[in-house]
Formats: C-alpha cells, structure tokens, sequence
C-alpha cells in the first residue's frame, strides 16, 4: 500500500515530468507556456506534496461545489438535483416571502401572545430560548410548488424546488399556550408576523396544541432571515404559507380571521364550483432527482434516487416505473422514516440504452397513493392553482440525454 | 443474585425520581403585554367588523387615492398591470370555475380572478390594505383613506352603490359574491384523489 502511494507520487500523469524537473523548468523558462501551465495544474491534481491551507473560522464549499438557488423577486427554490441524503443546506432552502426578507434585531424582538387568554404576555428571543427545546426534522413545502415552464428543458429544482427540510429547534407552543392560559372558548388563533406584508394566517387550535412549535433554530444554528430570524412558527406537514416567519404576534380568537392569504389566495377552486379553504395538509408527494435534467446517463447500472415526502405522516412505500408506468417496483427506503419528512428513495436499474420514460410515486401511511396528472384534474377542476403533486417523471433518449416528461403534465 | 438485582432496581428508581421533575404548569417566562403595545400591534380586521378603525370613505374620494396610489401597478382602472388584476364582475351568479362556468365560457379565454368574482368577504379588502399596500410605503395609508379605496374597488366590481360609504358600520355588511362558494378542506389521505 505504501509502496503504491509512493509510486504514484515519483510518476506524476505529466508526460514524465518529475515535480522538480518540473519546477526548475518552469522557473527557468521566461513565459509560462499554455503547455506548462497545463502540466502545472496536473502537478497541482497531487495534493500530498505540501501542506494544505491552515484551518479557518468559517468553513465554505469546495469551489469544485456550485449549488445554487434560482431566485425571482419573491422565491428561490432548493437544487433538488444537486442534493443527496434529505437534510436541505441552510443557505439553500427555498425561499417565499410576499414583502422581502425584514432585517430583525434579535436585542429588540419580541413575540407577543394575547387574545382570548388569561394572560398577554410577550417573549424576548431569550424568553423562547429558556423554554424546555424539541428539536425535529421535517419538510417545509410552499403549496404552491409546482412548476413546467421550461417544458422539456425543466429541472428538478424549477419542477418542485419550494420544498426542503431541516432539523428545527424551539419550544412547543403548547408550552407557550399554557404559559398564557388559552381560554376555553378558544378555537383559531391567528399567526402574524413582521415583514412589510405583515403576513397573517388563521390557524385551528387543534393544531397549535398537537405538533406546532415555535422554532428559532434551523440544522444547529440560528433561523436563516429568509427562514424567519429569529423566530418562525413551524406547523409540520403544512402548507408552508401558514408556517409564518419573522413571527411577531399570535393571537387566540373563536373563528378564522379571514385574511387575504386564506381567502383570495392559498385557497383552491375545484370542479364543482365550490373553492376549498384552510387546505393546509401537504398531501404526498414524490420527485426523482437523480437521473433528471440537465443530466445524462450511460447505459449500464444506474441508481435512481429521489425524496418522497407526505404531511399526513411516514411514507409508507415509493414505486418506480422504468417504462413509462407499464410495470412498478417497490424502492428502498433510507432508513430512519420519519413522519412528515423528506425520505430518500433508491432503487438500482440497468438502462439497455432503449428510450424510455422513468416515473416515481409515494404511497403514504394513510394509504394515499400520488395521483397522475389527469386525476388531479379530475378532482379538481382546470383552474386550480395550488396542492399539485401529480406523478411526474424523466424521459431518457437514446443518446442518454434526460429530459422532463413535460407530456404528462401538459394541461 | 435476588438481592443484587434488587438493589440495581432500587438504584434505577432513585436516578429516575432525581431527573424526571415534573414540569410546571407555568415557567414565568416573558412579560406581561402593555396595553398599548397590544392596540398598536392587533390590526386584524374579522368579518364581523371587529378591528375596523372609526372613519369613511365613499368611491368618489377613494378613486382619487386609488390613482394616486394603486394605479400605476394595477392599471387605471383595476383592470392589472405589473401587479394583479382587481376589478371584474363577470361571471355574474357562478364563480369563474366549475361546470356553468365553463358552459358560460365556451371557447372564450378564461377571466381571471378578481375582487368581484373571488373575495369572500369585503373586510378583508381592509385588513389586507391596511398591512401590505401600497408595497413600496405599507401603513402610510389613513384609515379614511383605506375606506376610500375599499368603497371604490367594491364599486367598480359591482359590489356596491356608487355612493354608498363605506365604514366600520357599513362594510361588514356587504355581501360579497363569491361569499357562499367557499367550503372547508374534506381531504383525510387514504385512497380518494381529492
């Protein structure tokens, strides 16, 4: 072993060059040749030769590593493609926000609780913090993500990039909710928080007493600005416009507000002509990653690999059609499955190198199964705009090159 | 070996009664929330009017606030711009979706959703006007001002009288269209496509 090593040291892939030869070269030549200068970097592909840079305060991706979201005015979504395992970077979570991202000073904020309790009371960032702290890993989906405009040439990340996950850290609000004394009258409560929209939703009690929390951390460390710094309010499984960020005030009533953004808005028009409100469970939802466009493949084995994802709980199975839906096959699962949380997805497949069409679908724990397209549609009439989590897939041509499977979803 | 186990027992029971304090039902955290800083912060609006500011305002004035103020992103007369469309009364007695919707639309381009043919509850005009617009000055707005507004969006959709002013009395009473279209979510999971 440590001959092998050594030897690949003394035989550098420059044409026989040694690095000393190599060096004395160069530094005798007057300019550096394009062919040098290619050799050097050769050189440079050995990195046991001299020490690395010293350590640092603040670590940063290998230049090689260029994720990125794709930013509009008021969103960026999640590289999907260019993501493995299921824990979103912090500084690559999707972004929604109706009025920018408010700059908040942590020294001056306060979250203020009051309505039918038995006490108003307002809470420092530090007040927050003293509470006992849960910590739990789960999605956080905008409802409204789902997106083809590129047709054909549509990535995964502009397909269903408003979603990611991490692990959030803060207190219950129930924990709050009993340091307040929630009247028993109360049944909504209304989330606000303090951006220029001063963005408000109506949330049902219930929810607020079962998994809601209060989070002020996100994979370890403070709340992102985009994410709510310093605070947000985290309702697991839900829509992501109700989670409200930058989170200054809730307040407990005995009905819904009635905002804009739970009335005209986030609300969904179906084919009776009826319009459904407070639609805020995420139903399941999956999207394979890997292969997908821009990418391309060889033919041979080939690991899809993908995140499957419900609001309702765990996912219960994920099927992957490698011909266009003839035929599905169970995937593996990465353990753990958590409820309400991203799961990844794999399954090995050697591609023939035929065209074909590569499609996945989550069935969830309550036995919910991803519809196709043309069901959606069905249920829900041509005009709806949000919760569409139809049954997408890639299309693999002969040349390997992956491309969306803008048909199946073509309305 | 009974004793031994006995006593290991005894020494489980003594570490789980030191860790596992019961927790209170209060910490005593925060501070009580001065009054004032309660009334400036609770701006909602409800449907029922509660949180509705004193003032008036009828459409003659508020079509002057609404061009001074709205115009240039939602074009001179509601009809949309940069920002979304506002004002359309059609279709008249059905929501712009659904099965006499589409009888209704033929082959015509869809209409988009509008004040008249989608807001269930005039209130919210209020609520959301006075949080969020316009975007580049949010809350610069006077209440009378915001009542303006509401009066003349409601009249060029249709909802209300010319004249009619609009108050914290008034505009609770307004009866939107598409008020009784609205239904809560019925989906639990489980097989149905919903």
């Amino acid at each position: 072993m440590r001959n092998t090593q050594k030897s690949s040291r003394l035989q550098p892939r420059n044409g026989g060059l040694t690095r000393r030869a190599l060096l004395t070269s160069t530094l005798g030549a007057a300019a550096i040749t394009l062919n040098t200068r290619r050799a050097l970097g050769q050189e440079r592909s050995d990195t046991t030769g001299r020490p690395g840079r010293p350590s640092s305060e603040l670590g940063a991706r290998s230049p090689a590593e260029q994720p990125r979201r794709t930013p509009t005015a008021t969103s960026s979504r999640t590289p999907l493609q260019d993501l493995h395992g299921t824990i979103t970077p912090a500084d690559l979570h999707f972004e929604r926000h109706h009025a920018g991202v408010p700059a908040v000073d942590p020294r001056t904020y306060r979250l203020l609780v009051h309505g039918m309790v038995d006490r108003s009371i307002t809470f420092t960032l530090n007040d927050l913090k003293k509470f006992p702290a849960t910590s739990r890993i789960c999605f956080l989906e905008c409802s409204g993500n789902f997106g083809r405009q590129q047709g054909e040439k549509t990535p995964a990340q502009e397909l269903c990039g408003m979603t990611s996950q991490s692990e959030w850290t803060g207190v219950m609000l129930s924990t709050l909710f009993r340091e307040v004394g929630v009247r028993p009258q109360a049944t909504w409560f209304l989330a606000e928080g303090q951006d220029a929209a001063v963005l408000a939703r109506s949330i049902p009690l219930e929810k607020g007493m079962d998994d809601a929390m209060i989070v002020y951390a996100q994979n370890g460390e403070a709340l992102r600005p985009e994410q709510g710094y310093p605070a947000r309010l985290l309702l697991p499984g839900w829509e992501g416009n109700s989670n409200v960020k930058w989170l200054r005030r809730i307040e407990l009533g005995d009905q819904p507000f009635m905002t804009r953004e739970e009335t005209s808005r986030y609300t969904d028009p179906l084919a009776d002509g009826t319009s459904r409100q407070f639609s805020f469970v995420m139903d399941a939802r999956s999207v394979i990653t890997a292969p997908s466009y821009p990418h391309t493949v060889q033919q041979g084995w080939i690991e899809i690999r993908g995140i499957a994802w419900s609001g309702r709980g765990r996912i219960q199975r994920v099927e992957i059609s490698t011909d266009s839906g003839r035929t599905w096959t169970e995937a593996v699962l990465q353990a753990p499955v958590l409820p309400k949380a991203h799961t990844r997805f794999r399954l090995l497949w050697r591609w023939d190198g035929r065209p074909t069409e590569i499609l996945s679908r989550a069935i969830d724990e309550t036995g919910y199964k991803q519809p196709e397209w043309e069901a959606l549609q069905a249920a829900r009439g041509r005009r709806t705009r949000y919760h569409l989590n139809p049954i997408t897939g890639w299309k693999i041509g002969a040349d390997g090159q992956v491309l969306f499977g803008i048909e199946r979803v073509r309305a | 070996m009974t004793r031994l186990l006995g006593s290991f027992g005894l020494t489980i029971a003594l570490v789980t009664l030191a860790a596992a304090q019961a927790p209170p039902q209060r910490f005593g955290f925060g501070e009580p929330a001065p009054r004032d800083l309660i009334a400036t912060l609770d701006i909602d609006v409800r449907p029922d009017g509660t949180g509705l500011p004193p003032g008036r305002g009828t459409a003659g004035a508020g079509g002057e606030i609404y061009a001074r103020q709205c115009a240039a992103c939602h074009g001179p007369k509601g009809e949309g711009g940069q920002a979304e469309r506002l004002v359309g009364a059609e279709p008249k007695g059905f929501a712009p979706f659904g099965p006499e919707y589409e009888r209704w639309r033929d082959s015509r381009p869809d209409v988009p959703f509008t004040i008249g043919n989608y807001w269930p509850y005039a209130t919210t005009l209020f609520d959301y006007i006075r949080r969020a617009m316009p975007p580049g000055a949010p809350g610069t707005l006077t209440a009378d001002e915001i009542y303006g507004v509401v009066a003349w969006l409601l009249t060029q959709n249709g909802v209300i009288a010319d004249n009619a002013v609009m108050s914290a009395e008034t505009l609770p009473r307004v009866i939107m269209p598409a008020r009784k279209r609205f239904v809560p979510d019925d989906r639990v999971g489980g097989s149905e496509v919903k």
